[in-house]
């Protein structure tokens, strides 16, 4: 991994630095919120949260197209947030109400919204890789020129189904983005206990797919390879793998006391490494922006974030009648 | 105003904990992300972050506390030019837990599997009208015309599975369909059940109509998370923004002489699950009009075929578009000494024991149910209420089978009916052993069914 600041001096505007980062802090604050809902017994059940992972999918939705599809595992918050789903759906979500995007029935990690081509948000470890090829077999089959990312973890990258899903798309040509957020940790298992290779990405040769590594806490870094990724995709070449490396500061749920590993190691990651704060600098250094206005665009955020978690609060249960619905279509 | 810090839930069980150690003091400056406490749950000892930023008031609960609940104001924390005697605001005070939940308790029955508890009404239509003429067809080649002309009438639908195009199908079923509609739409898959099932789910997602054939249904339990956690529960879990429609078929049940993993009858198993359809056809018109039926439903159906089936013909009437509804039992024999309920190769069995019975004068009345999600409950309800009497016969596996839950329906809605306890006749409680002889004895047979029909009717 590129673990140093490697970021080239790309023409990024100030205007694309200040979205990225409200993107980033918009994830971060509202999953801070979750966690606290979650402390207060409102969200039940599991809820794992994506903080410290944000560079992650807001760089690769810089990269993305209307009409572009993701999918991704139950850690998902951050990705419905970064392709445009409303927080106060998400929490209401959350929190198990009528005003969720699954009407309360889905849960933190499974939700969905066709309208944002948002294909969920999948509970089963690794279920989502196929289905996201699935998804780019649509496209190709209705060949509209879209492309699907797929995100899973390191975790799930050793399950079987994702190199079933590894040779069909390579032998199809299927316009897929496997993006592996690899984090280091599968659930409490450090990468290098459950993983034979270092390097997830090298997995694709053996079926022909191109993959990189990429510094997933700098969100240029993950922007510019999505770009390649996507090219590569819409030209018809085939699925491409992107191994994201990155960090989740949080336990792999909310129940996770993450005793595996150390709060020094944690810290260390925080004070430098972060994603938000590394664009949060550029932003000063290149005077895109001053202290006051990055501490009113956070004001802003919170703003967002206390009316998405008072919209979950106040949203209803759902009807009981709600039970016996969308069984079938 | 001061914030209230509360005690956190900290998994999805926890009720009250001990509040270990302070890692902040009052007058401290935290902002979102400091870990300022530890706290015990019932599992593990674990750091409590600060949510918001301020200066740290009022410690209320002292560290080494136990058993302070959930929801319990801990701390106050101080917001910019903040005095520390400022009284707390409960801002984030919980609302009430789930008041509807005595509400749900009393929630109405379900519309779809249960017992709904009126009286009977079965559609007793024909699935023809009369006069129609009709052709010999096997049940291959009324599956393969399903297709076709399904895959004719929607650019949507496409069928892949292993040797689906140029074997020709495994079974022969697909014969044809790559020469009329391409390698785009008949697509040969590798040996990969759970990819190219999970595949099709993330296809249908996308707009398509998979037609996913296994060569047999063994292979599928390869796949079964695909079809169970992410074709049939996606609707619900979406409330209701999209689900799978698309078509699981392929061979099921025993076919001859291949042992245990190649012979077995997953009725059951699929019939359990909300979300799912399940058609098992017997004869060549409910394969076609039951196909044909499956493809254009907006629902994941699981179609089980059956080896043994595929080359026996019955009559197939010559209609343009000849489909077979859901959940509409059909009545092969009327009589009224008893009722057999079957489907699928069961069908066999309670068809010759039906013409072997009427030798001896008892009169069965025979139903096949040809879908088992949903099962037409009016058709048996209505024929049990006349002959008082009730075999069931399947050839799977006699623990959780179809036939005790017909039993149990049957004791809920026409208890007062019965003249005799409902007997299931089932495949043997063993793996399918290779022996000719022990494979016989492993299957229900037709002895078996007269044996039971004799039974209840005190013969």
């Amino acid at each position: 991994m590129a673990a140093k600041r490697t970021t080239k001096k790309t023409n990024v505007s100030g205007d694309e630095l200040k979205q990225y980062y409200y993107d980033m802090l918009m994830i971060r604050r509202f999953e801070e919120k979750a966690g606290q809902l979650y402390g207060m017994g409102l969200i039940g059940g599991f809820c794992h949260l994506y903080i410290g992972q944000e560079a992650v999918v807001v760089g690769l939705e810089a990269a993305a197209e209307e009409g572009d599809k993701r999918v991704t595992s139950y850690r998902d918050h951050g990705h419905m947030l970064a392709c445009g789903m409303d927080p106060n759906g998400v929490m209401a979500e959350l929190t198990g109400r009528e005003g969720g995007y699954s009407k309360g029935k889905g849960g933190s990690m499974h939700m969905f919204s066709k309208e944002k081509h948002f294909y969920g948000g999948h509970g089963i470890v690794a279920a989502q890789v196929p289905i996201g090829a699935g998804l780019a077999f649509a496209d190709k089959y209705k060949d509209n020129g879209r492309v699907t990312f797929t995100y899973f973890g390191d975790g799930a990258a050793n399950q079987g189904q994702v190199y079933e899903t590894f040779n069909m798309a390579a032998l199809w040509d299927l316009p897929v983005i496997f993006v592996i957020e690899n984090n280091q940790y599968a659930m409490g298992t450090a990468q290098k206990r459950s993983t034979s290779t270092p390097d997830i990405y090298t997995r694709g040769t053996a079926f022909g797919i191109p993959g990189e590594a990429v510094d997933g806490m700098d969100v240029l870094a993950v922007k510019d390879a999505g770009e390649r990724a996507v090219a590569h995709c819409r030209k018809g070449k085939g699925p491409y793998i992107l191994e994201v490396k990155t960090y989740r500061y949080r336990g792999h749920s909310m129940s996770d006391p993450a005793k595996y590993r150390t709060r020094e190691e944690v810290q260390k990651m925080r004070e430098e490494r972060d994603a938000i704060d590394h664009v949060r600098q550029m932003l000063l250094d290149g005077k895109h922006a001053s202290e006051d206005e990055l501490k009113a665009l956070d004001k802003d955020i919170k703003a967002i974030v206390n009316a998405s978690a008072d919209f979950a609060k106040e949203s209803p249960l759902p009807a009981v009648e709600e039970l016996w619905t969308d069984i079938y279509a | 105003m001061a914030i209230e810090i509360l005690m956190p839930a900290l998994s999805p069980t926890m009720e009250e904990g001990t509040l270990a150690k302070w890692l902040v003091k009052e007058g401290d400056a935290v902002s979102s992300g400091d870990i300022i406490a530890e706290i015990e749950t019932d599992k593990a000892t674990m750091e409590f972050e600060a949510v918001d930023e301020g200066v740290m008031g009022q410690i209320l609960v002292a560290e080494g506390t136990e058993n302070v609940p959930v929801n319990t104001a801990i701390a106050t924390l101080l917001e910019e030019g903040e005095e520390a005697g400022a009284p707390p605001t409960p801002s984030d005070a919980p609302t009430a837990p789930a008041p509807a939940l005595a509400a749900a308790i009393a929630s109405p029955a379900p519309a779809t599997a249960g017992a709904p508890s009126d009286a009977p009404a079965p559609d007793l239509s024909a699935d023809w009208p009369v006069g129609t003429e009709t052709k010999q067809q096997t049940v291959r080649e009324a599956l393969r015309d399903a297709m076709a002309e399904e895959m004719r009438g929607d650019e949507d639908v496409y069928l892949m599975g292993e040797e689906v195009a140029e074997y020709q199908g495994a079974y022969k079923i697909s014969q044809g369909l790559l020469e009329e509609f391409g390698a785009r739409r008949v697509i040969d898959t590798p040996i990969t059940e759970h990819g190219f099932a999970g595949i099709a789910v993330g296809a249908a997602f996308g707009g398509l109509k998979p037609i996913v054939e296994f060569m047999t249904f063994n292979f599928a339990m390869q796949a079964i998370d695909q079809i169970i956690n992410s074709a049939a529960k996606t609707l619900y879990m979406s409330g209701g923004q999209m689900g799978a429609p698309m078509v699981f078929r392929g061979p099921n049940g025993a076919a001859a002489r291949v042992g245990a993993q190649h012979s077995q009858d997953y009725a059951a198993w699929y019939a359990q699950i909300p979300g799912l359809k399940v058609a098992m056809p017997y004869s060549a018109s409910d394969a076609k009009g039951l196909l044909k039926s499956s493809i254009r439903d907006p629902n994941p159906v699981i179609f089980l075929e059956n080896e043994i089936l595929y080359g026996r013909s019955f009559e197939v009437p010559l209609l343009d578009d000849f489909t077979v509804p859901f959940g509409k039992a059909r009545i092969w024999r009327e009589g009224s000494d008893v009722t057999i309920v079957s489907f699928g190769i069961g069908m066999q069995y309670a068809l010759e024991a039906a013409e072997k019975l009427a030798e001896d004068g008892i009169e069965a009345e025979v139903i096949d149910l040809r879908t088992l999600r949903p099962i037409d409950y009016d058709t048996v309800l209505n024929s049990v209420m006349k002959t008082n009497r009730c075999v069931t016969v399947e050839e799977g596996w006699p623990v959780g089978a179809i036939g005790n839950h017909l039993s149990a329906t049957i004791m809920t809605r026409a208890f007062d009916y019965l003249d005799a306890p409902v007997l299931n006749c089932t495949g043997k409680d063993v793996p399918m052993p290779y022996a000719a002889n022990l494979e016989k004895l492993a299957l229900v047979t037709t002895q078996e069914v007269i044996d039971a029909v004799k039974q209840v009717t005190y013969r």
